[in-house]
């Protein structure tokens, strides 16, 4: 046996699977050891390179010019490989594709927009950590919680109907998994794909959609020729696909964040206008989406290694999120801290265009519970839900006291 | 080829982009320089599409909007055409005769309210100067692999910029002096209606007049134009300090004129949560109680930046002394 050339000389190799079960349940080891490796590592299991220092990662998102999305975001280089689904017009498009989408979903999603949303998101909140305390005060806090208000509030406000919204998750699962290898966690969703595929689509068309949410704004967008006819579904369909996963995982995120660190919990009790700071802080430090990929466009230096054209190139966001070259202490989960400047919602043209609806979200379930619930802690054993994207919670047992 | 950690620094430096240098100044055409700018650290500057403008204060005190009409590939520089103004108020004037390559000038934007909706076919009208926001546009309609035909009127060839640049699309674009060819023949250039195709138009008043004549007969919102007006602020940007009234915690921070309002605020321990820092993104939105914000993002459109209730202090400054915020 011969050991393939290294595509390129004077790189740190590191075979590890970042998609493995071992690393999924714990990734913070192998994002250390990414860190410490250089600027750049060659990952020999895939055959890319991967970028996981906050100066790196940085860099890469915000140069669309010579790291592309087109190619896809995910392993599968779309330039050679069929996508398993017709390509995101946003996350997986470049200039100047990406521009007219981009523009109806930032005027759309955007903080001005969402005014109108604040007070019944507010609202919608405080009834549902009601009735979930009514019931008691130790429970599940992934689908009591970190579950339950994403799907309250965003299948309706995004305008789908009622009936299947239990596809919302799985299909973001799926989604998610995708962007990785064709690894078992791609294959147990991909008897099921069709189907929800389907019904995703069967949302995203006009008729589908109530009057009044942001799938309507979005054909309104294509009635007034800011986008064509065509495109609007598949934008509505980037809402249903990247809108509900990523915030129930946050959610969850910041849930675990406050019941390991109480002494965070009984600051933000004391001063709730820190919850805005608390969110951004989990997102910073459990970035629940982990890793995207890019594709050069050109051969690209990094470090002291010049990355060919035409490679993958895999960013840890969250290995750049606690990178002790920009972050003091950054596996601590700090209110104190400014976390301006995290990359867990990306950088540059493809940052979340869905990140104030997000934020509004957490600051809603945030609010309500700091109003009610004194202190937060683990009731129990938690468990990892492993996807090849997204860094979540399968279960995580909470008990709570109200005062 | 250029190293990733070249557009990796600027985290650490902060918010410088709300200025750019002049690098280099070109008179291209009768009464037309074009500037090439850049960020006085050499780092990335915001990204832009084509349509878009940057408002520049210069150093007379005075902001003038400026189309882009570089290349959106080069992250490293734009470029804006100015067209000397004997007429005007001072802006052009300024540019033409004082400010010279090494000036640094006071960047807002980009914005766009002249954006490129998606279509198979475009026809392109510009007068003069009104040139500079079709030229990105005629590229952009080349790399989408669509259909285009432009006409460009001008008072004589010589006071035409661009002709060089323009010439390598042969027939798809109609250059037409007025010395030599009269008024624009806009029925004949446009044709037919066509549902799908978009019409934009660039340049003085009197052509969009006649425009949205010839486009009587076309569905409605196939014309889009920007009226090529020197707009100017309401109110006078500020060259020095000016202080920051903080509502809810009652303190009050004095803003340098080489920091940021988000870096004067963190400086004093009041955090206010930011991330792109560019303008862009809209995280750090912040309202405002009183004063007249002077506006430098990418996101408030004029009717928005004209009602001052809300700013972005990683870029936005301050017109009048004291600017009162809900923080
Ligand atoms: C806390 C929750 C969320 C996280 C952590 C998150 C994370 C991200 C990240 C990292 C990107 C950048 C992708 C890239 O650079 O390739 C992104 C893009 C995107 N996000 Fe989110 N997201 C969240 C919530 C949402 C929500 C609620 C929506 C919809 C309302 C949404 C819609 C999108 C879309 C459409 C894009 C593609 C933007 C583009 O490529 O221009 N996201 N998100
Ligand atoms: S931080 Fe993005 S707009 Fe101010």
């Amino acid at each position: 046996m011969t050991l393939a050339p290294s595509p390129v000389a004077d790189v740190p190799v590191d075979d590890t699977d970042p998609f493995s079960h071992e690393v999924l349940e714990d990734p913070l080891p192998f994002h250390t050891a990414l860190r410490e490796a250089g600027p750049v590592v060659y990952l020999s299991r895939y055959d890319v390179h991967a970028v996981g220092r906050y100066e790196q990662v940085r860099a890469a998102l915000v140069d669309w010019q010579r790291f592309q999305s087109a190619a896809g975001v995910g392993l599968s280089n779309f330039r050679t490989e069929e996508p398993w689904r017709p390509p995101s017009l946003l996350l997986e498009a470049d200039p100047p594709r990406h521009d007219a989408p981009r523009r109806v979903l930032t005027s759309v999603l955007g903080q001005r927009a969402l005014r109108t949303l604040r007070e019944r998101w507010t609202a919608d909140a405080e009834q549902l950590v009601d009735q979930v305390l009514a019931a008691g005060t130790e429970f599940d806090a992934v689908p009591a919680l970190a579950e339950a208000f994403p799907l309250r509030v965003f299948p309706d406000a995004v305008g789908i109907g009622r009936d299947g919204r239990e596809h919302l998750l799985p299909y973001g699962d799926h989604a998610f998994n995708a962007f990785g290898p064709p690894n078992d966690l791609v294959q147990k969703g991909e008897h099921r794909v069709a189907q929800l595929s389907g019904w995703v689509g069967e949302q995203c068309a006009r008729e589908a959609l109530t009057g009044d949410g942001f799938g309507a704004a979005i054909w309104a967008a294509a009635d007034r020729g800011e986008i064509t006819p065509q495109q609007a579904p598949l934008v509505v369909r980037s809402l249903l696909t990247a809108g509900v996963d990523t915030t129930v995982h946050a959610i969850s995120a910041i849930l675990y964040g406050f019941a390991t660190h109480p002494d965070q919990w009984a600051r933000l009790v004391a001063d709730p206008s820190l919850a805005r700071v608390a969110f951004d802080e989990a997102i910073r430090w459990e970035s629940p989406v982990q890793t995207f990929f890019r594709t050069t466009t050109t051969d690209v230096r990094i470090g002291s290694t010049v990355v060919p054209e035409g490679r993958k190139v895999l960013m840890f966001l969250a290995a750049a999120n606690r990178d002790p070259r920009r972050w003091t202490e950054p596996d601590r989960y700090d209110l104190g801290r400014d976390p301006s400047g995290h990359v867990g919602f990306g950088m540059g043209l493809h940052q979340c265009v869905g990140q104030h609806v997000a934020r509004l979200e957490a600051e809603a379930v945030l609010t309500a519970l700091a109003r009610r619930v004194r202190t937060i802690e683990l009731a129990g054993p938690t468990r990892r839900h492993h996807n090849n994207t997204l860094r979540a919670w399968e279960t995580l047992p909470v008990r709570l006291t109200v005062g | 080829m250029l190293g990733v950690e070249q557009v990796g620094a600027r985290w650490r430096s902060g918010t410088d982009r709300a200025q750019v240098q002049v690098h280099d100044k070109v008179r291209v055409a009768d009464g037309v320089v074009t500037l090439t700018l850049a960020a006085p650290d050499g780092g990335r500057l915001p990204d832009w599409t084509p349509g878009a403008h940057v408002d520049l204060t210069l150093d007379n005190g005075l902001t003038r909007q400026y189309s882009l009409c570089g290349d959106r590939w080069d992250a490293y520089s734009y470029r804006v055409g100015v067209l000397l103004e004997p007429a005007g108020r001072g802006g052009s004037s300024y540019v033409h005769e004082q400010l010279a390559p090494g000036h640094v000038v006071g960047l807002g934007g980009p914005r766009n309210h002249f954006p490129l909706v998606p279509a198979g076919s475009y026809l392109f009208v510009a007068g003069g100067i009104g040139i500079t926001p079709i030229l990105p546009m005629i590229a952009q309609a080349d790399l989408l692999g669509a259909e285009w035909r432009l006409l460009y009127g001008g008072r004589t060839r010589g006071s035409m910029a661009f002709l060089d640049e323009l010439s390598a699309h042969g027939d798809r674009v109609q250059v037409r002096p007025q010395d030599e060819h009269g008024l624009l023949d806009l029925a004949g250039f446009l044709g037919h209606p066509r549902p799908d195709t978009p019409v934009y138009a660039c340049g003085p008043g009197p052509l969009l007049t006649a425009m949205e004549r010839a486009c009587a007969g076309w569905p409605a919102r196939a014309l889009r134009t920007e009226r090529f007006v020197a707009a100017e602020q309401g109110a006078p940007v500020r060259a020095g300090a000016f202080d920051v009234e903080l509502r809810r915690s009652g303190r009050t921070v004095t803003v340098a004129p080489d920091t940021s309002v988000l870096e004067a605020l963190s400086a004093v321990g009041v955090e206010v949560l930011s991330s792109c820092r560019q303008g862009t993104c809209g995280t750090c939105e912040t309202t405002v109680l009183a004063g007249v914000p002077d506006h430098r993002d990418s996101l408030l459109d004029d009717d928005e930046r004209a009602a001052g209730d809300c700013m972005y202090p990683c870029v936005s400054r301050s017109c009048s002394d004291r600017l009162v915020l809900d923080l």
